[in-house]
C-alpha cells in the first residue's frame, strides 16, 4: 500500500465505524461475483467444445443404450454457430426479425406467465404453511397431500386444467389459455414454499416462543413478531426453488397446452429445424436458461432486501 | 392483537401486598402409568419488593416452580396466585418480566429493538418506547451498542440486554431462571451487583432460580432450599445483610462494594446455613455449586 492511499482508507474506516467490514464484503462480492458467473458460463461452453472435439463422432453405445451423445454438427452445433445464429433472421421470409429478438419476445411472454404462476404459488404455499402451523390436525391431513400432489405428472395435468378452465365462468372475466399455464406453473411453485415456510414457521426456539407467551402475545402477534421473521432463512431457498419451478412449469405447460407466443411453443416449433438448421432449436433453450437465471436473480435481490432476517444468534 | 389488555398501574400493587402466593402446589409429569412428581405440596409467599431465591440440586423442580408462577406451565394440584389474581391473568396483563439462562434475543432485531419488544407488544408509542430503551441500556451500560445486533455482542452483554428487556415494562415482579448461569465469574458478580441496584431502584419483587449458594445469599432476602424427587421446599433461610454498599452503582466492571459484602461475616454465616440446609436430608446435593 502506498503512503498516498493510507490516510484515505484510515479516514474511511474512522468515518464509518458501524459496518465497514460488511460494506466492504458486499462491494467485493458485487465486483467479483458477476465476473465468476461469466467465467462459469464460458467454462460450460469450453466443456461443450472440448467434448465435441474429443468425443467419438457417433457417441458411444453399450449394446442398445447410448451412454455418450453424438458429436455431429446436427447433435451438438458449435457454440459460436449458435451465437451467430441468434443474430440472423428467424426465417428466410423478407422482413423477418432477428432470432434473438424473437426469443426475447417469447421469453418476455413466458416470464409474465411464470411470474404470475410464482406469485399464486407463493401465496397458496404461504397460506397452507400458516394454516398447517396453526392447526396440527391440518398439518397431519394436508402435508401428505401436498407431497402427493407433486407426483402427478404435469403432462397429464395440463389438458385437465385447460378443459376445466375453459368451462369456468368468472363473471366478466373469461378464462384465457395463458391462465391455465399460470395455474400449472403455480402448481409446481407452491410446493417448496409450503414445505419450506412450514419448517421456517416451526423453527423458533422454545425460549422465544415462551418469551412471546410470557408477554401475553396471542397467535397472530407471535406470527408477525416471531415466526415470520424466523421463517425468512428457510423461506428464501424455497422462493428460489419456486421461481425455478415456475419457469419449468410455464415452459412445459406451454408445450402441453400448445399456448402460442411463449418459449415452450417455440421449442416445439424449432425442433423441426434440427436437421436443416441445427443451431436454431438451441436458441429458445438458451432463452429458457436465461429466464431461469433472471428468476433466481430476482429472488436473490429479494434476499438482499431481507438480509437482516438472515442473522443468526451466536450462542453465548 | 386479541390479547392486549389494560396495563395495570403500579399503584395496583402497593408495597406490602403479596406478589406471589403459592398454596399446596404440585406438578406431576407424564401419564397415569409412569408419573413423575416434579413438585409436591409447595407453599410459598413472596411479598412485593422481596427478593427470593430458589436453590437446590438439579431436578428439584425449582425451574418448574418458576414456570408455574410465569403461567408457562400449570400446576396439577394447588393454586398459584400472582398479585391476587390467577397466574394466567398476571401473564396476560404483563405483570412480570422474565429472563432465562439463555439471553434469547431475537437475532434480527437490534439491541434497542430487543429491549423495546415487550413495550411494542404492549402497544406503547414509538417515542416513549425509545426513551425507555435508552434509559435501560444506560442502566446496563450498553448505550453505545444500541444499534448493534445480538450476534455482535458477547454472551455477558447479551444477558445484560435480556435483563434490560425483562425490566422494560417496569414489572412489579421479575422471574429469573439462572440468568447468570452461563456467564464467567467476573461478569456474573458484576451483573449481580447491577441487579441488586436495579431492584433497589424499582422495588420489584424477584423470584430467582440459581444453583449457586453465594449468588443466592448475595442477592436474596430469603433463600428457599429445595430437595428433589419429589420437589419440595426443605427449608427457608432468612438472609439479613446490609446491602446499602453493594446496591450503589459500581464505577466499572469491578464492583468493590460487592466484594466487601461477599467477605462479610453475616454473608459467610448465611452461606453456611444454606449449605447445611442443602446437605441435611441424607442424599448429597447434586449439581449444586458449593463455592
Amino acid at each position: 500500500m502506498s503512503t498516498a492511499t493510507a490516510p484515505t482508507t484510515l479516514a474511511e474506516a474512522v468515518s464509518s465505524p458501524a459496518a465497514p467490514a460488511a460494506a466492504g464484503r458486499v462491494a467485493r462480492l458485487l465486483r467479483v461475483r458477476p465476473l465468476v458467473a461469466v467465467l462459469a458460463a464460458f467454462a460450460v461452453a469450453a466443456l461443450w467444445e472440448a467434448y465435441k472435439l474429443l468425443g467419438p463422432e457417433q457417441g458411444w453405445s453399450l449394446g442398445e443404450t447410448r451412454l455418450l451423445p453424438r458429436t455431429t454438427a446436427m447433435a451438438m452445433p458449435h457454440t459460436w454457430d449458435v451465437a451467430a445464429r441468434l443474430l440472423e433472421p428467424v426465417s428466410g421470409a423478407t422482413g423477418a426479425e432477428a432470432l434473438w429478438v424473437a426469443v426475447l419476445r417469447a421469453g418476455a411472454s413466458s416470464a409474465g406467465i411464470a411470474l404470475t404462476g410464482w406469485a399464486i404459488g407463493v401465496a397458496v404455499g404461504a397460506v397452507l404453511a400458516v394454516t398447517m402451523q396453526r392447526l396440527r390436525v391440518v398439518e397431519s391431513a394436508v402435508l401428505p397431500l401436498v407431497v402427493l400432489s407433486q407426483t402427478v405428472p404435469l403432462i397429464a395435468l395440463a389438458p385437465l386444467v385447460r378443459s376445466w378452465g375453459s368451462r369456468l365462468e368468472l363473471g366478466a372475466v373469461t378464462w384465457q389459455p395463458w391462465m391455465s399455464v399460470a395455474v400449472i406453473a403455480s402448481y409446481l411453485a407452491f410446493f417448496p414454499v409450503a414445505v419450506g415456510m412450514l419448517r421456517g414457521l416451526q423453527s423458533p426456539d422454545t425460549i422465544h416462543v415462551e418469551l412471546m407467551r410470557a408477554y401475553g402475545a396471542g397467535w397472530w402477534t407471535t406470527l408477525v413478531a416471531l415466526r415470520l421473521p424466523a421463517a425468512v432463512p428457510h423461506l428464501l431457498p424455497a422462493l428460489r426453488l419456486a421461481a425455478a419451478n415456475a419457469v419449468v412449469g410455464t415452459v412445459v405447460a406451454e408445450v402441453a397446452t400448445g399456448l402460442p407466443g411463449g418459449l415452450g411453443r417455440m421449442i416445439l416449433e424449432f425442433a423441426n429445424f434440427a436437421a436443416s438448421d441445427p443451431p436454431k432449436p438451441w436458441a429458445p433453450i438458451l432463452g429458457a436458461v436465461a429466464l431461469g437465471l433472471l428468476a433466481a436473480g430476482l429472488v436473490a435481490l429479494l434476499g438482499r432486501a431481507l438480509h437482516r432476517y438472515r442473522r443468526t444468534e451466536v450462542a453465548s | 392483537m386479541s390479547t392486549v389488555q389494560e396495563h395495570p398501574t403500579p399503584a395496583a400493587h402497593p408495597r406490602g401486598a403479596t406478589a406471589v402466593e403459592i398454596v399446596g402446589a404440585g406438578r406431576v409429569f407424564g401419564g397415569r402409568s409412569a408419573p413423575v412428581v416434579a413438585l409436591e405440596d409447595v407453599d410459598l409467599t413472596v411479598a412485593a419488593g422481596e427478593f427470593v431465591s430458589l436453590i437446590g440440586p438439579s431436578g428439584c423442580g425449582k425451574s418448574t416452580l418458576l414456570r408455574l408462577v410465569a403461567d408457562l406451565d400449570q400446576p396439577t394440584s394447588g393454586t398459584v396466585r400472582v398479585f391476587g389474581g390467577s397466574a394466567r391473568d398476571a401473564r396476560l396483563a404483563r405483570d412480570y418480566g422474565i429472563a432465562f439462562q439463555q439471553a434469547g434475543l431475537l437475532p434480527w432485531r437490534t439491541v434497542r429493538a430487543n429491549v423495546e419488544l415487550p413495550l411494542a407488544l404492549a402497544g406503547t408509542g414509538r417515542a416513549s418506547r425509545r426513551e425507555r430503551a435508552d434509559e435501560l441500556l444506560a442502566m446496563v451500560g450498553l448505550t453505545e451498542f444500541a444499534e448493534h445486533h445480538p450476534d455482535q455482542l458477547s454472551g455477558g452483554m447479551q444477558q445484560r440486554v435480556a435483563i434490560a428487556r425483562a425490566l422494560a415494562d417496569s414489572p412489579s415482579l421479575l422471574l429469573m431462571d439462572e440468568p447468570f448461569g452461563a456467564l464467567d465469574e467476573m461478569t456474573r458478580e458484576h451483573l449481580q451487583a447491577q441487579l441488586l441496584r436495579i431492584c433497589a431502584e424499582t422495588r420489584a419483587a424477584v423470584v430467582f432460580v440459581t444453583h449457586s449458594i453465594p449468588e443466592a445469599v448475595f442477592l436474596s432476602d430469603r433463600v428457599v432450599v429445595m430437595s428433589p424427587r419429589p420437589g419440595r421446599i426443605r427449608q427457608v433461610v432468612d438472609v439479613t445483610l446490609d446491602r446499602s454498599g453493594a446496591a450503589t452503582p459500581g464505577s466499572g466492571p469491578h464492583d468493590d462494594a460487592g466484594d466487601d459484602l461477599r467477605t462479610d461475616a453475616a454473608f459467610v454465616a448465611a452461606v453456611a446455613a444454606v449449605r447445611t440446609a442443602l446437605h441435611g436430608g441424607g442424599t448429597g446435593p447434586r449439581g449444586v455449586d458449593l463455592r
